[in-house]
């Protein structure tokens, strides 16, 4: 019995082994394993063996039992993959073919830019609001300390609806500062961007509409020191860690002591390139604290509250942002030049 | 405002070569003078020196060109060709040597002319960046006719004989001559012998290229050498004839001089940015204040002193009366007697063309001299053109005219102040004189002129004129009330010194309403506050001090030049402009106190760009303004209140003259324009206002969402999907589709109007063929035209979460056949209406017209979706929705079952 047991394990090892598909294998296993297998067979003849002989012999056929199992176990699972293999093969595909087209819409580059700057002044805690572009010569001009006889406001520069300039369109993003400290809710921290309007003639660097962004603060305790830290943070998030400013003295009505803020030039750093035109530094915006005429005539109280302001072209930034060399590309909306950004 | 460096130096001591241009601009940058660039002008010009012609011949090879030998200074003469024919042996001439630079970037090196060797050039004026007339008056060169140039226009019939011999008439009393001998007389003028053939004559000319051996046209009534003029001759006729040569010096210079610094390129000049609040500095004093200060050197001012030596007192002479003391605050003004017009001297002339300005003549150049030291503008007026001596500063009548020094006949505004004799205008205000006072010539009396004028009249008188002046500019930004009178003793100190004339006695001041004395309190504190600085209040004293401001206690006089300062903040800006402003520290003040972010209609702008870029779409950006003619093009009818736009009074043009009150034309530009520039498809969006004209004159600015497509299969169902999602996208529910006839943009029958909720959302549609046309479009174009305000307020809320089916749906097709006009959408209202609660959704599958369905009836399937939260659906179930649908169809809309 002993020997039959050793005759059907080399058998049926080698039949497995030799097996090449799932349904050979499982005939094998029907063969050797099943009801009337051969190894049933063989266990059938138990019987005839003495008691100690058949405890041993149990052993021994629990333990072919097991092996033929595992066996078929293993050329099942090395078939499988064979299999797998096989259909993998068979799939492959050429990668370099194009993929299925699916095109998503381009923002605009400037308004990639304009969203880049609200982000940025939302992190410091600063609304966004939005004005009329219709705008009273009084929010435009005279509230924002711009004497009648200034000559911005000729007919030459602005744009006028009414024969006495009364209303115009708003040739600045300015009026909201106005716009803002009338509402008469302080502290204030806002960003104003959006159109404005000059009677300039359409070229590479002119167009009579325009984007400007504007940016109040208004608190006790507002220092220039405060406009230097807030604004030189901004052009670090703009242009770069690490970038230098200077601010140098400038002139708006609407805000004493007045200054613009460069930027070294990034080009040359500071020595002197056509970027730059030679200079070294690149203007980025013109800013101030808010005059106190101005404060005043909104119901600010100078002595208890100061603020500071800032105004910058959205255009010229973009345009700086992608290397942008015409401002006419930017309302032309030529898709090709659009879906570059 | 240009600086001269080396006339700066009189004020400041500010040597160029320790205090560079980069360190100057910088400096005076970061004070508040923005430099816009600097130049150093003997960089222009170099190698070029002064030499003296020791010999001069014929070309061999020419019959027009000389060969010069000149000593340029060193041991051995130079030898140059040059063709110009106004050159004498003794002329002392600039001499660009080999490897020299001129004025332009022009570049001279040695080399042969017609086989001769020349070592460079000799200069005209020209060459070296100049014109005689302005610059160097007494080289203003004249020319004979020299017989032998002669070229007849026509070869056949020559006005002169070719074989023409002295002594031959020309016409009348001229007659040909030869030039036996010539002398210097004077600077630029000759003794010539001339045979006449019959008679040997001796003159003086001052025609500067004649040479012995040349034959010319004597004019012997007249007793002179004639000029291409005198013989009425074309230039053409005498090619080399001409009025232009070689600059020959009649300065205090040797040979071997660098030319440059002889003419006054030895110097620096600085073009600065001036701001508009800032006047003063539009002048030598002014700039040198600030740059005293800002390097802290000394600023030295000068006195004028006028002898006034002259016989008599203006007062006896003239009067002023000023009418318009709102337009004219003050007028100033001195009388000269026996002006003599000469060219100014080349200090003079050097400082004024280095400023930018052009050399006139003694007495237009000393005004301008004064304008650009000190700032004031002044004029000068021939006093015998003034009827009885009276002078009248009021505004022009009605119809009054004058012809001014340009030549230009002006039609004048009453609102233009003038300044007048008794009887008519002699000069616009600040803007230019008249030709009818002008100095032409040496002149009896000249009165001068120093006034004070509102700054915004200049502007508008000479901008409505069209002439901006060196004079208006400055006076239009509000000049010193009280710089008149140091400006008027200033040109008549120029006058004495130059000798043009002799200053009367007596001065006129007109000064209706004195000068108030401005005064601000300096609030050391408050201004330190300002800033976030501590500065000292000595510091603060100091800087103010040195500006020319006076302090008593704590008041600060404010200086008369500077009408910008009026309040602490003012200060404020002086102290930190001269602390620097790269010293206040960087510093943020406190907490914020504020939490920022976006509100809720911006965050559902930014969705609602981003659902459009996600199907595809562009973003652009157009302009707010449109032509009233593009209302025509969109078939906009015509008693459209949408017509009643708000009209620029003052546009551009045409094109940008009205706010668009629809957003429909700005899109189908753009489209027309990515068409004609053969994009094969677009899809594209913009948010953006359009216009409405409100009751107080102002205006509604509502955005638009608005969206354009061509090309790429876009119809209008693709069209629909957009807007369907996007209404989807933004947590709306049942959007809902009406067709629209009415728009005449739009197809007739492909176009509806979008609602939600019952909500009008806006339009959407193809456009009408007849519009695409009118943009160039030979394609289908589909636009959107809805509004923001409308999908923001049927904008969902937070979504609430529904807990998912647990039990399997069941699904329906059913076809029907109906009329072909019933829309479908009102069919699938009618299944949804009607299907009961078990009927979740309802979807189109099919449309079918033709062969198997009646003449004007249509088959239509739809997919019906069944599902209960709390059971699994039974075929009755099932069948129970289907039947109820099919009967309410059959009911509402005749459909049958098919």
């Amino acid at each position: 019995m002993k020997e039959l047991m050793q005759g059907l394990r080399e058998a049926s090892i080698k039949a497995i082994l030799e097996c090449e598909s799932v349904d050979e294998l499982e005939a094998l296993r029907v063969k050797y394993l099943g009801k009337k297998g051969e190894l049933t067979g063989i266990l059938r003849q138990m019987g005839k063996l003495s008691a100690e002989e058949r405890p041993i012999m149990g052993q021994l056929a629990n333990k072919l039992r097991e092996d033929i199992e595992n066996a078929l176990e293993e050329r099942k699972s090395s078939l499988s993959e064979k299999l797998m293999e096989a259909k993998l093969a068979s799939e492959t595909i050429d990668v370099t073919l194009p993929g299925l087209a699916h095109k998503a819409g381009h923002k605009h580059p400037m308004y990639n830019v304009l969203d880049q700057i609200k982000d940025i002044f939302i992190g410091m805690g600063f609304e966004i609001v939005d004005g009329p572009e219709v705008e009273l010569s009084d929010y435009n001009f005279t509230k924002l300390n711009i004497d009648a006889g200034h000559p911005s406001r000729e007919w030459t520069d602005t744009f006028y609806f009414t024969e006495d300039s009364k209303i115009c369109l708003r040739t600045q993003t300015s009026p909201m500062q106005v716009h803002a400290m009338e509402k008469g809710v302080l502290p204030i921290r806002m960003i104003a961007p959006g159109r404005v309007y000059r009677k300039d003639e359409v070229d590479a660097t002119h167009s009579p509409m325009f984007h400007q962004i504007e940016g109040m603060v208004i608190d006790k305790g507002v220092t220039m020191a405060d406009l230097k830290a807030t604004l030189n943070l901004v052009v670090e998030k703009i242009y770069g860690e690490g970038t230098v400013t200077r601010f140098r003295p400038h002139h708006f009505p609407f805000t004493e002591p007045s200054c613009e803020m460069d930027i070294q030039c990034h080009k040359c750093g500071g020595r002197g390139c056509p970027t730059c035109k030679g200079e070294g530094w690149i203007e980025v915006l013109g800013a101030g604290m808010v005059h106190p005429k101005v404060l005043a005539g909104c119901g600010i109280d100078p002595d208890e509250y100061s603020g500071w302001a800032f105004g910058m072209g959205l255009e010229r930034l973009a345009m700086g942002e992608y290397k942008i060399n015409d401002l006419r590309l930017i309302f032309e909306n030529d898709i090709r030049f659009l879906e570059q950004f | 405002m240009i600086l001269s460096r080396k006339w700066l130096n009189e004020f400041v001591e500010l040597p160029i070569d320790e205090y560079d241009d980069k360190r100057f601009a910088e400096a005076m940058t970061i004070s508040g003078s923005k430099v816009e660039v600097t130049e150093d002008l003997s960089q222009t010009i170099s190698n070029v020196k002064v030499g003296r012609i020791v010999k001069l011949e014929k070309h061999p090879n020419s019959d027009h060109m000389l060969v010069c030998q000149l000593d340029v200074g060193e041991e051995e003469p130079v030898q140059i060709c040059t063709g110009a024919w106004n050159v004498h042996e003794g002329d002392l001439v600039p001499v660009a040597l080999h490897k020299s630079l001129l004025p332009g970037g022009v570049k001279i090196e040695k080399g042969k002319l017609r086989g001769v060797p020349s070592c460079g050039m000799l200069c005209s004026l020209k060459e070296l960046g100049m014109t005689a007339v302005h610059d160097y008056p007494y080289a203003v060169i004249k020319a004979a006719a020299i017989l032998g140039d002669y070229h007849p226009i026509d070869p056949a019939k020559p006005s002169i004989s070719p074989d023409i011999h002295h002594g031959d008439t020309i016409f009348g009393t001229v007659v040909a001559a030869d030039v036996l001998h010539i002398e210097r007389f004077e600077t630029y003028k000759w003794k010539v012998e001339l045979d006449l053939g019959f008679r040997l004559v001796d003159i003086v000319t001052d025609c500067q290229n004649i040479h012995v051996g040349d034959m010319i046209a004597y004019d012997s009534k007249r007793g002179i050498i004639c000029t291409l003029n005198d013989l009425r001759a074309k230039q053409e006729e005498f090619p080399h004839c001409i009025e232009d040569g070689i600059f020959v010096l009649h300065e205090d210079c040797k040979p071997g001089d660098d030319v440059g610094k002889l003419i006054g390129l030895d110097d620096h000049v600085v073009e600065f940015e001036i701001t508009p609040n800032r006047p003063d500095c539009l002048c030598m004093i002014g700039l040198a204040r600030e740059a005293a200060v800002t390097f802290g050197k000394e600023l030295k001012l000068h006195e004028p002193v006028v002898r006034a030596r002259a016989r008599g007192d203006i007062n006896d002479h003239a009067k002023i009366i000023i009418e318009e003391p709102d337009l004219c605050p003050r007028y100033t003004a001195r009388l000269v007697k026996n002006v003599r017009i000469a060219p100014s001297p080349e200090w003079m002339r050097q400082r004024i063309r280095n400023a930018g300005m052009r050399p006139i003549n003694n007495i237009v150049d000393i005004t301008n001299y004064v304008m650009l030291e000190y700032g004031q503008p002044m004029h000068a007026f021939d006093f015998s053109c003034v009827d009885n001596g009276e002078i009248h500063v009021r505004c022009a009548r009605e119809g009054e005219t004058i012809r001014t020094l340009d030549g230009t006949e002006r039609k004048l505004s009453t609102s233009m102040l003038c300044i007048c004799d008794t009887d008519k205008p002699v000069a616009v205000a600040g803007v230019m004189g008249g030709e009818n006072s002008e100095i032409v010539g040496d002149t009896a009396m000249v009165l001068f002129e120093s006034a004070n004028f509102n700054g915004p009249s200049v502007r508008r008188t000479a901008t409505a004129l069209g002439m901006r002046t060196d004079a208006s500019a400055r006076f239009e930004k509000g000049l010193d009330l009280d710089n008149t009178v140091a400006a008027v003793e200033r040109a008549c100190e120029l006058i004495e010194l130059l000798g043009a004339g002799e200053v009367m006695e007596g001065i006129i001041d007109v000064l209706p309403k004195p000068i108030e004395k401005r005064t601000v309190k300096l609030e050391v504190e408050k201004i330190n506050a300002l800033l976030g600085t501590d500065i000292a209040e000595e510091t603060m004293r100091d800087i103010l001090t040195q500006l020319g401001f006076t302090l008593e206690g704590d008041t600060i006089y404010v200086p008369s030049w500077r009408g910008d300062v009026e309040h602490y903040s003012d200060i404020a800006e002086e102290v930190a402009r001269f602390y620097g402003y790269n010293e206040i520290p960087v510093e943020f003040t406190g907490a914020i106190s504020t939490c920022g972010g976006f509100t809720d209609v911006q965050q559902c702008e930014r969705e609602i760009g981003l659902a459009c870029r996600s199907m595809g779409m562009d973003e652009i950006i157009t302009y707010s303004f449109i032509s009233p003619t593009y209302y025509d093009k969109i078939r906009m009818p015509a008693d459209s209140p949408l017509r009643d736009s708000l009209r620029i009074l003052n546009p551009l043009g045409e094109d940008t003259s009205i706010m668009r009150t629809t957003i429909l034309p700005s899109m189908l530009e753009i489209i027309s324009r990515n068409y004609s520039y053969r994009n094969k498809a677009a899809a594209l969006y913009e948010i953006g206002r359009i216009y409405l004209k409100r009751e107080d004159g102002l205006a509604d600015e509502p955005k638009i969402v608005s969206i354009g497509a061509y090309g790429n299969g876009v119809d209008f169902f693709v069209l629909k999907g957009w807007v369907e999602e996007l209404i989807a996208q933004l947590g709306a529910k049942n959007a809902k589709f009406v067709a629209e006839r009415e728009n005449a943009s739009y197809h007739p029958g492909r176009c509806a109007k979008v609602y939600v909720d019952g909500s009008y959302i806006g339009v959407m549609g193809q456009i009408h063929p007849e519009v695409a046309k009118n943009y160039g479009v030979d394609a289908e174009v589909y636009c959107a035209e809805l509004s923001f305000e409308a999908l923001f307020s049927v904008k969902g809320g937070i979504p609430v979460y529904k807990p998912l089916p647990r039990f399997p749906a069941t699904t329906r097709d059913i076809a029907v056949v109906c009329d072909s006009a019933i829309p479908v959408g009102e069919l699938k209202d009618c299944i949804l209406e009607n299907g009961g609660v078990y009927l979740t959704d309802c979807t189109l599958f099919d449309v079918y017209t033709g062969e198997r369905v009646a003449e004007g009836k249509k088959s239509v399937a739809f997919s019906l979706t069944m599902r209960a939260e709390d059971q699994t659906l039974t075929d009755e179930h099932a069948e129970g929705t289907v039947k109820a649908v099919l009967e309410a169809l059959e009911k509402q809309y005749s459909a049958v079952i098919r």
